[in-house]
């Protein structure tokens, strides 16, 4: 029997159950322009957008450990470059979004050497300093409207596409196919050697880097795609709001607290727990939205109860439970006693 | 027979799945000392921690002065008058010498000693009283976690691997002033490596093997050489 | 003069920054627990002031012997019944649910309260300065919030190094399965621990409401402040805390003497630099 004959499998049933059911959702969301009313497409773009940005902050706290309450700096930071250079130097709002989260990723990698230096707890409260630092900085910009914001002129918004329709269409394809690369990257990069790397530095730090697992350039790479990801989210939020403030953008609730909420609901550190969450989150927000302040309050304390009583959340209970999967991400070694193929 | 001090039926231990004890018997009576030998990884300290309230185990595995304490928490266990000097010493870093006696002594347990006895025990900890617990000597700091204990004026005081990592010559001189400790009417459970040290010290031996006792007797009916089999399980 | 007069008043309120600063690190320093729900906690002190002072028409000065034993209650019962059961290895569990708290504290207040602006008046006080230098006159409160966090900082260094209460504190912060053989029930000993920490907190808030209008919102910038200070003066000395805060209050007072848009962001650039070159805060304490 030679080396061939074992080979690493990342699929399980359910997982393939649940990668042909993604794929045939995907279809049907592509075709939602041809099928829902236009408030439901509005509807779809936010799930879309909050399923991307707790995706991310689940591969950062929930995977890398970074514990962050300060994502909201790299939401407003790409709404800000979105608004940025299509005012002045008159690009295509469409295309400023990959541009931003580039430049987020160039900006992250200075701002995670000053906050790595913070341990455990203390870092989450430095990415928020990193958040509001932003914020008045953003506050300071007299030609995007300092403290009181702006909104896209409307040359640059017909830019994007002449007809209104056809700009809701646009933005609904722009944020699904986000959403699709965003999920497909994490799941790309918690199978590729940097996946592994996470695994061991979440179940033991110490053991990891004794094992010559490079812990702070895995926690920096995974930093810097979330800053990329949650920028380019940001920009399209902004995109379709078409209006832009400070504390809109660097808002801590809309960006942070209900993201974390989202993804302690549905399941930390797991791939299924934002999408669980945000669907939970959207059905509590329905029927409770004209609660206003009681229903963030109702939320906190479920967050606190899941937290407290079921830690791993509702996709973790499922999954602890019945075993299911539905990204393919488990390894296990199969033994094939035929010809390797 | 009178009725012993502690008394243990059939105590299991585990750390998640792994089994460390597997259904430990035996009892101690007052104002004995009694040891524990065994190879490293027999289950040793894994017993103390038990007895200590660090372990989780059924109320009625361990019974103390009558009083069933397996349940109970260590915090508990220590105000009924158990002390353990733990392996490695674990004195407190941020503690001076004397805060780290004064802390053994904060539960305000009735009996003889105190600081002065302590003191007057070994007198070095006296020089030392102000600095850091972490500047002391190996065997200073051995002297400092026994104090520690003492202060607490334990019924029962129980020694993980007092050698450990120590010189021979001080492992002498600390263990020269056991027989005070045990004048002063408190029970001990000593546990070595050393099983020279173990038989010299104790009234009673009891061997460890893969958290079992595979054998027990009176220091005097028992040969060193039937220990050390045991030991190495030949 | 007028430069002096800045500085001064920096200094003053960088007094505030480190009673707020005092809670946190006490917290952090026992249990390494970050309690993001500090700043809210301080925001809920001044309602509670507010409440007292309505209903039993004293003046806000005179509730702290009501809002103090209040708060310290109230973090005894936190720490018992919710942040016990959050520690552990993980480091999750406690930050998500002090920031639910957080959360929770902020829009029970805004339901209660409404997001109006509020003020405690303290009377003639208020107004009452004194003039130590021709040119530089002093507020009689600004001083007295000053003095008091002295006090408290001075409190806290006593009672940390001094008593029984804090030797247990800082031996449990040690080691928590050998201070429990030392008959220590930690979970009593951290609840001690929050319990100081919002009476301190409580201080905090009445000063605060006194000294400036409050809403329910305001609460995350005090607890960034408090981080900023404790990180600054360095990790677990507390005159370090003391220090971090009036250099925290001190870039303030001077980033807003430039232009008042800067007066925060100069307090968290300063953070940023010390960061940068001093990771490790000014006066870190020497094990
Ligand atoms: N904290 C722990 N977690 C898991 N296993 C442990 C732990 N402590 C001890 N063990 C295991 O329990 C067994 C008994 O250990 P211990 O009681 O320390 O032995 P001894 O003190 O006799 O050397 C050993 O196999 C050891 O590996
Ligand atoms: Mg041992």
């Amino acid at each position: 029997m030679g080396a061939a004959a074992i080979r690493v499998v990342h699929s399980t049933r359910s997982s393939r159950i649940g990668v042909a059911g993604f794929a045939l959702l995907f279809v049907m969301l592509a075709a939602a322009p041809f099928w829902a009313e236009r408030s439901d497409l509005r509807l779809l773009v936010e799930i879309f957008t909050y399923v991307a940005l707790a995706s991310l902050w689940n591969l950062l706290a929930g995977y890398a450990g970074l514990v962050s309450v300060g994502q909201q700096a790299y939401v407003g930071l790409g709404a800000y470059i979105l608004f940025g250079l299509a005012i002045f130097a008159g690009i295509n709002p469409v295309w400023t979004i990959p541009i931003a989260g580039l430049i987020s990723a160039v900006i992250a990698i200075p701002v995670a050497f000053l906050i790595f230096r913070l341990r455990g707890h203390y870092f989450a409260i430095g990415t928020w300093v990193v958040a509001e630092v932003f914020r008045l900085l953003a506050a300071q910009i007299g030609p995007l409207g300092g403290g009181s914001g702006i909104s896209l002129p409307v040359a640059t918004v017909t830019a994007i596409a002449e007809t209104r329709q056809m700009r809701e269409f646009l933005i609904y394809w722009i944020a699904l196919a986000l959403l699709v690369v965003i999920l497909g990257l994490i799941v790309m990069l918690l199978r590729s050697r940097y996946g592994l790397a996470l695994t061991a530095i979440r179940d033991n730090e110490t053991a990891a880097l004794s094992n010559g697992v490079n812990v702070t350039r895995t926690k920096l790479v995974v930093y810097v795609i979330t800053a990329a990801g949650t920028a380019m989210i940001g920009a399209l939020i902004f995109l379709q709001k078409l209006r832009i403030s400070p504390d809109v953008a660097f808002s801590v609730n809309e960006w942070t607290a209900f993201v974390i909420f989202i993804v302690v609901i549905g399941g930390v550190g797991r791939l299924e727990g934002p999408i669980i969450g945000t669907i939970v989150f959207f059905l509590l927000r329905e029927t409770l939205a004209d609660l206003g302040a009681l229903y963030l309050l109702m939320l906190g304390i479920v967050a606190i109860g899941v937290m407290l009583k079921a830690p791993k959340g509702i996709w973790g209970y499922v999954a602890d439970r019945f075993g299911w999967e539905l990204f393919p991400l488990a390894r296990r070694v199969e033994r094939r006693d035929g010809p390797p193929p | 027979m009178p009725e012993p001090l502690l008394d243990i039926r059939a105590l299991d231990a585990f750390y998640g799945d792994f089994q460390a004890l597997f259904g430990i018997s035996l009892a101690v009576p007052a104002n004995s000392v009694v040891s524990f030998v065994g190879a490293n990884g027999a289950g040793k300290s894994t017993l103390l921690k038990s007895i200590a309230g660090l372990m989780p185990a059924k109320a009625d595995a361990i019974t103390f002065d009558g009083e069933a304490i397996g349940d109970k928490p260590a915090y508990d266990v220590a105000k009924r008058g158990i002390a353990l000097v733990p392996e490695g010493r674990r004195l407190f870093p941020s503690l001076s010498v004397e805060e780290n006696l004064m802390i053994g002594g904060q539960l305000g347990r009735a009996g003889p000693w105190s600081l002065a006895r302590v003191y007057e025990l070994f007198p070095v900890l006296f020089e030392r009283r102000n600095t850091s617990a972490t500047a002391l000597s190996g065997g200073q700091q051995q002297m400092c976690a026994i104090g520690r204990a003492l202060m607490a004026n334990p019924r029962l005081m129980m020694c993980d691997e007092i050698s450990l990592g120590l010189a021979p010559i001080i492992v002498r001189d600390i263990y020269a002033r056991l027989p005070q400790i045990a004048a002063a009417g408190i029970t001990l459970v000593i546990v070595e490596q050393d099983v020279a040290q173990a038989l010299k010290a104790a009234d009673h031996v009891y061997c460890m093997q893969e958290g079992r006792i595979v054998l027990q007797g009176r220091t005097g009916d028992i040969t060193r050489k039937a220990v050390s089999a045991a030991y190495f399980g030949v | 003069m007028e430069w002096v007069n800045t500085i001064v008043q920096g200094i003053l309120t960088g007094g505030l920054y480190a009673m707020f600063a005092a809670g946190l690190s006490l917290i952090f320093g026992v249990m390494r627990l970050v309690n993001i729900a500090h700043g809210d906690l301080i925001v809920l002190a001044a309602y509670v002031a507010l409440v007292v002072t309505e209903t039993l028409g004293i003046n806000p000065l005179v509730s702290l012997a009501f809002v103090v034993p209040i708060m310290a209650i109230a973090g005894y019962v936190l720490q018992r019944t919710i942040l016990n059961r959050t520690l552990g290895d993980d480091l999750l569990p406690p930050l998500l649910v002090t920031f639910g708290l957080s959360i929770i504290i902020q829009n029970a207040l805004l339901e209660i309260f409404t997001a109006d602006s509020r003020k405690l008046n303290a009377g003639p006080i208020e107004t009452a300065s004194i003039e130590v230098l021709p040119g530089i006159s002093l507020g009689v409160l600004p001083l007295l919030q000053f003095v008091l966090a002295v006090a408290v900082i001075a409190a806290m260094q006593f009672l940390f190094y001094r008593t029984a209460t804090g030797r247990a504190f800082r031996a449990t912060s040690d080691d928590q399965p050998v201070s429990q053989l030392m008959g220590l029930d930690n979970r009593h000993v951290f609840a001690l621990a929050m319990a100081l920490s919002l009476a301190i907190v409580a201080i905090a808030g009445v000063l605060l409401a006194v000294r400036a209008n409050f809403d329910p919102s305001i609460g995350p910038a005090r607890l960034i402040f408090g981080f900023e200070a404790v990180i600054i003066g360095g990790l677990g000395s507390m005159w370090g805390t003391l220090a971090g805060g009036i250099i925290l209050g001190v870039s303030q007072a001077i980033g807003a003497k430039i232009d008042p848009g800067w007066q925060l962001l100069a307090g968290h650039l300063v953070f940023l630099f010390i960061l940068a070159i001093r990771p490790q805060g000014l006066f870190p304490k020497v094990q």
